[in-house]
This record gives structure tokens, C-alpha cells and sequence, in this order.
């Protein structure tokens, strides 16, 4: 069954179970940024990226936070693009 | 400080019919129903917006609960549950994780603020949908464990492990060689089918758990109508190739391509 004609039929896709992985290199590094009252700023996020880098990767400056530098091309563009 | 404050998931265009109601029964971030934020007459913007504890959310607590895995799990994971649900019915601008206002007032002030991006934005996602696409570097199980000395066929142990060794570099570096293939193949069907393309940081540690070592991860945006033959397509890029795997997730909301021009920098090469 298609997942893509769940995206306009009725059956919504929150069912299937996605990596977490894969969500949050979508939720962290993707997603439109606003700059809000409580929103952390970009520095914050990557602070977070930081802190996680302890978790996810092992540290070394050889391999930096899995967050830092996606890089978007296309029709649209992604912070961590920024040099 | 109010005891609570304005999460807020998404922008989604409000004359949508039926969104209300799909949005019901969905449980937001915190255990919080979910409900729309009209910009306000004279405007076809809303956003998606949780009321959620001011304690857990403010600055300080929300640095330090995104630092705890679990917190920041269940988080991404309501969010997304959020996302799904609006994406079964309408055009989504997805927001980063954790975008919170004190109030919906303010919500509606951000809308206003940059309502021409965000419509622009919902127009150029319609009818569109992301598609992961990872690339595996899966070295073959006979070669990729340690090296017995002990399979000695009369070439005396020092030299059987050297033939071992330079047969298990060999097997990698041409396991790489298919990846690169495999790469250019994806490429190139992005080329011809995708309208966006966005690279994500190749994934490690411990939340990475499929085997094999990931080489490529990235995000192409499709129009549904090619969204199928896109992952279908995808899929057989590693065709005929050893020691390479192709993987796709999805589809996704348009996460990766969620992204206002103006408040970003430009990609180098435009899509039209």
C-alpha cells in the first residue's frame, strides 16, 4: 500500500514508526526557523547539536555534530549552509 | 511570565476544509491537543500551535530538556505525529522543532510578519513530497570479519594474513566504488525528476543503527504525481552493484525544504 496516496487520501501516516534518526536530521536542521519569543536562536540549536554530539557520535574534531553543515541545494536553502 | 505558552508546529493554509476536525483527537507535544491559529481576516494563513507548560518550554528548561535524549525524542515525535496528520490533508510548513511564542497573539504577529514567504512557501511545496535517500556502504560478510591466520594454505601465517588483509581492503575500497556509482545513478534521477534537492550530514553513532556505513543522506522534493516512479527508480540504483544499498524513507512532509528565502542563505543553484 502507498504511502504517498496516504499523504492526500484520508489515512493519515503518523502510524508508521520513522527512525529517529532520520527525524531529527529533518526536525533540527530542517524546518522553516522563526525567530520567536522562547524559540532558541540558531546558537541554541547548535548548542543542542553539541550536547547530543555527546550521545550520538563519538567526539573528535574529525567528526563534528551529525547536524552541523547539511547543506540544501535546489529551490531552497539550509542555515548550517552558512560558512 | 504566563504558565503556559504557544508551541507551534506548522503554517498551513486555513481554508482548508475538514482540518479542524482532523486535528480533533490528535495529542500534541506535552500530551497537548492541537488547534488552529488563524492569522486573521484578509488572510488564508494559520498556524498549528500546542498551549504547552511555560516551565518546560522557556528558554532555560528548553535547553536543558533538549539535551536529554528521551525528552527530545518523545518531542520530535509529537511533532512529527502532527505534522503527519496535517500533511493527510493540506500543505505543510513544517517549523524547526521547538519554535514557541508566549502567547497566540504573538503567533499571529509572526504570520503577519512574513505571511508573502510563508504563502509563496505553501505554493512552491504543493503538491510535493520529500523523499529520504541513503546510501550504504555494506562491506561482504565473508571478508569484513577478522582475519585468520590460522586458514594457512602453505603460505605461512605472516603472509596469509597480509592476502587476507589486502583481499578485505580491496573488497571495501570496491564496495565504495559501487557507492559512487550508486550515487551518480540518484543524481542523476534527481536531475530528471526532483524539483529540490537537499543533502543532510551523513549519519553516525549510536542512533545510527542500520548496518552498513552510510555514505550519502539526502532529501529530494517530488511531485506526488512522480513519486512513485522516483522511489521505484531510487530503489534500483544499486542494480548489478555489490557491497551497496539503497535505502529510501518517506515520504516525508516537505521538512528539508521548509526554508524561507530572504531569512536564509541562497543555494548556488536555483530550481525554477
Amino acid at each position: 500500500m502507498s504511502g504517498v496516496d496516504g499523504l492526500s487520501g484520508s489515512e493519515p501516516l503518523a502510524q508508521r514508526q520513522v527512525a529517529l534518526i532520520d527525524l531529527l536530521d529533518r526536525l533540527l536542521s530542517g524546518g522553516v526557523v522563526l525567530t520567536g519569543d522562547v524559540v532558541l536562536s540558531i546558537a541554541d540549536i547548535d548548542l543542542v547539536r553539541i550536547s547530543l554530539r555527546a550521545l550520538i557520535v563519538s567526539v573528535s574534531a574529525q567528526n563534528p555534530s551529525p547536524w552541523q553543515g547539511s547543506v540544501v541545494s535546489g529551490d531552497s536553502d539550509d542555515t548550517e549552509a552558512a560558512p | 511570565m504566563s504558565d503556559a505558552v504557544a508551541y507551534a508546529y506548522a503554517v498551513v493554509r486555513h481554508d482548508v476544509e475538514g482540518l479542524d476536525e482532523a486535528l480533533a483527537d490528535v495529542v500534541g507535544v506535552a500530551g497537548r491537543p492541537v488547534h488552529l491559529v488563524p492569522q486573521g481576516p484578509g488572510s488564508g494563513l494559520a498556524a498549528v500551535v500546542s498551549t504547552v507548560p511555560a516551565q518546560d518550554f522557556q528558554e532555560s528548561a528548553l535547553r536543558r530538556h533538549l539535551e536529554d535524549l528521551d525528552w527530545l525524542e518523545t518531542v520530535a515525535r509529537a511533532h512529527h505525529t502532527v505534522i503527519e496528520r496535517l500533511s493527510a490533508h493540506t500543505t505543510v510548513l513544517p517549523l524547526r522543532l521547538a519554535t514557541v511564542y508566549l502567547d497566540e497573539d504573538r503567533v499571529r504577529g509572526a504570520l503577519r510578519e512574513d505571511s508573502e514567504m510563508f504563502t509563496r512557501a505553501l505554493d512552491r511545496l504543493t503538491g510535493h513530497i520529500e523523499w529520504g535517500v541513503k546510501i550504504y556502504v555494506e562491506p561482504r560478510a565473508e571478508t569484513a570479519g577478522p582475519v585468520d591466520p590460522a586458514a594457512d594454505d602453505g603460505l605461512g601465517v605472516g603472509r596469509a594474513y597480509l592476502r587476507a588483509r589486502r583481499a578485505q581492503r580491496h573488497s571495501r575500497d570496491e564496495a565504495h566504488r559501487a557507492a559512487h556509482q550508486a550515487a551518480e545513478r540518484v543524481e542523476e534521477i534527481g536531475e530528471a525528476v526532483a524539483v529540490g534537492h537537499a543533502r543532510h550530514r551523513v549519519q553516525q553513532g549510536q542512533l545510527a543503527s542500520e548496518p552498513g556505513e552510510n555514505v550519502v543522506n539526502d532529501a529530494y522534493l517530488v511531485a506526488r504525481e512522480n513519486a512513485e516512479a522516483f522511489r521505484a527508480e531510487i530503489l534500483r540504483a544499486a542494480e548489478g552493484l555489490s557491497g551497496v544499498r539503497v535505502d529510501v524513507t518517506g515520504p516525508w512532509a516537505p521538512y528539508s525544504f521548509a526554508t524561507l528565502p530572504g531569512t536564509e542563505p541562497r543555494a548556488p543553484d536555483q530550481a525554477p
